[in-house]
């Protein structure tokens, strides 16, 4: 018998035993936040799960099936106009980072062998930010104005930190990798306007399922409200003939699958939610059966399910329970949360950007820890800060980046993040209250 | 006797190009080793951007996409 072992064993007993005796069932606030927890997680699910995130994630699929990356990492090699790669490193995280693990070894790569420090630290910083999902999820959980804030200050301040980079760091001898870059090949692509019509396509279904009109809309605004199911069932056409006629998909499976939905959609006009579901269904088991891109959709598309929905679910649970939904207390009193980050004073901005800048965000759970603070009483200023800061930092990335960059750089560049996300957050808040 | 090496800072399109790889290496019945590259500097070092990449005998075939066990296949034989 190994002693050894049969003590750690033991020790793991004892821990358990602990906490069990002094477990505090019973405590209101803790009670609480377990209920809380679980009405945030049921929230999120009849909410956001079927009409946000599937045809998100089907989004996502969509780009790195369809998009021709390397024709973007022609703007990031090392013969690349320098001004031009700026602009492209800022917006090109939407294309390039579907995946957030793949943001260092680009960042690496463009720093080392490519356009150089400047448009590195532009995408780096951008980046994480601006993939779809985040966007997505951001404008539908936290509301429109965050959600395109967020983009747009993502993409200006990487450009303007990028090249503060580049003028402070300038003269220095860049350590360049011998190696030669390796460009992924070209693929052969079908023409822009299909690729550019069919994401519009998707992106129609994506938005005009999620239409909501507000309490002071416009009449324009409820009218549109309310044909919102013919708007998406008239893109679910367009999206039907584009699989037929461009990823040549047999046509019966189409229409056996538009006629399912549209039966469903008339037999049950109250849960719209039922026809979709039917028209995912459909959709999935399309691209199933048809070897080829529509096929590598699917997959694509189902791996970032596979990765972002189990981190997603702890990400909301976990949120739930220290924070609760707006208006009701999880296990953090609300109090603390408004004491420290609520308002728009500076210090508060400076606060949520510091710690956004060393806490580590699993992918997309920012959206429902952001979402707790703010209804414990964050300001929406420093909610920004917290988003523009949170996701493109962290403490883990900050010893790899220093691997890449060195100590001087690093510490250069999270000081401009952190300032940057202030500043953001200072000028948002004082617009949107 | 083939060395094949994945490189990837560990994301699951990484583990599935791994996967393939193994699996075209044993559908051909040729003898090979397996290697994950983890660290973002040896990546770099076979200027490499765009992960998962992989990699035959030290020369980089593929990179920024999961190759399926059949191209593997083609690229081993």
């Amino acid at each position: 018998m190994d002693i050894k072992k049969e003590i750690k064993v033991l020790l793991v007993f004892a821990a358990v035993f602990l906490g069990c005796f002094y477990l505090p069932v019973g405590l209101p606030r803790f009670d609480n936040s377990i209920v809380e927890a679980l009405q945030l997680t049921k929230w999120y699910a009849r909410q956001h799960v079927l009409l946000c995130l599937i045809p998100a994630f089907f989004i996502a699929g969509a780009i790195s099936v369809f998009i021709n990356q390397a024709s973007v990492m022609r703007y990031l090699g090392p013969k690349a106009n320098k001004v031009l790669s700026f602009g492209v490193a800022s917006v090109s995280g939407t294309v390039l980072a579907v995946c957030s693990c793949t943001v260092l070894p680009l960042f690496g790569g463009i720093y080392r062998m490519g356009a150089g420090l400047g448009p590195a630290v532009a995408f780096l910083y951008s980046g994480p930010a601006i993939n779809v999902l985040a966007i997505i999820l951001t404008a539908r959980v936290l509301g429109l104005e965050l959600g395109i804030a967020r983009a747009v200050g993502a993409i200006l301040f990487s450009i303007i930190i990028g090249l503060l980079m580049h003028f402070i760091f300038g003269k220095e001898e860049q350590r360049r990798c011998d190696a030669q870059p390796v460009m992924p090949e070209q693929e052969t692509s079908r023409p822009l306007l299909q690729t550019g019509l069919y994401f519009a396509t998707l992106i129609g279904i994506l938005v005009f399922a999620n239409w909501q009109a507000g309490h002071e809309a416009s009449d324009v605004w409820r009218s549109l409200s309310s044909g919102k199911w013919f708007i998406t069932g008239g893109f679910a056409l367009a999206l039907a003939a584009m699989l037929v006629f461009w990823m040549r998909v047999r046509a019966w499976k189409v229409v056996a699958t538009a006629g399912v939905t549209a039966l469903l959609g008339l037999a049950f006009p109250e849960t719209p939610m039922l026809a979709f579901a039917a028209g995912v269904v459909g959709l999935s088991i399309i691209t199933a059966t048809t070897k080829g891109e529509p096929r590598d959709w699917l997959n694509s598309s189902w791996g970032f399910a596979k990765q972002i929905l189990p981190l997603l679910f702890v990400g909301v649970l976990v949120a739930g329970a220290l924070l609760g939904r707006p208006g009701h207390e999880g296990l953090i009193p609300s109090r603390w949360v408004s004491t420290a980050v609520g308002g728009n004073s500076l210090l508060a901005n400076f606060f949520a950007s510091l710690a956004g800048a060393f806490m580590y965000f699993a992918t997309l759970t920012e959206v429902p820890i952001l979402q707790g603070l703010l209804g414990a009483g964050m300001g929406k200023g420093p909610a920004l800060a917290l988003l523009l800061a949170g996701p493109a930092l962290s403490l883990p990335n900050m010893l790899v980046i220093r691997q890449i960059l060195g100590t001087k750089k690093t510490v250069v560049y999270v000081l401009l993040v952190v300032a940057m996300a202030t500043v953001s957050g200072v000028v948002f808040g004082t617009f949107f209250k | 006797m083939k060395r094949l090496q994945i490189l990837g800072t560990g994301c699951p399109k990484c583990k599935k190009l791994a996967e393939n790889a193994e699996a075209a290496a044993k559908e051909l019945g040729v003898e090979y080793e397996i290697e994950k590259i983890t660290d973002i500097k040896r990546i770099m070092e076979f200027g490499v951007m765009m992960t998962p990449a992989l990699a035959v005998d030290g020369e980089v075939k593929a990179s920024g996409k999961v190759l399926s066990v059949e191209q593997i296949k083609s690229l081993l034989s």
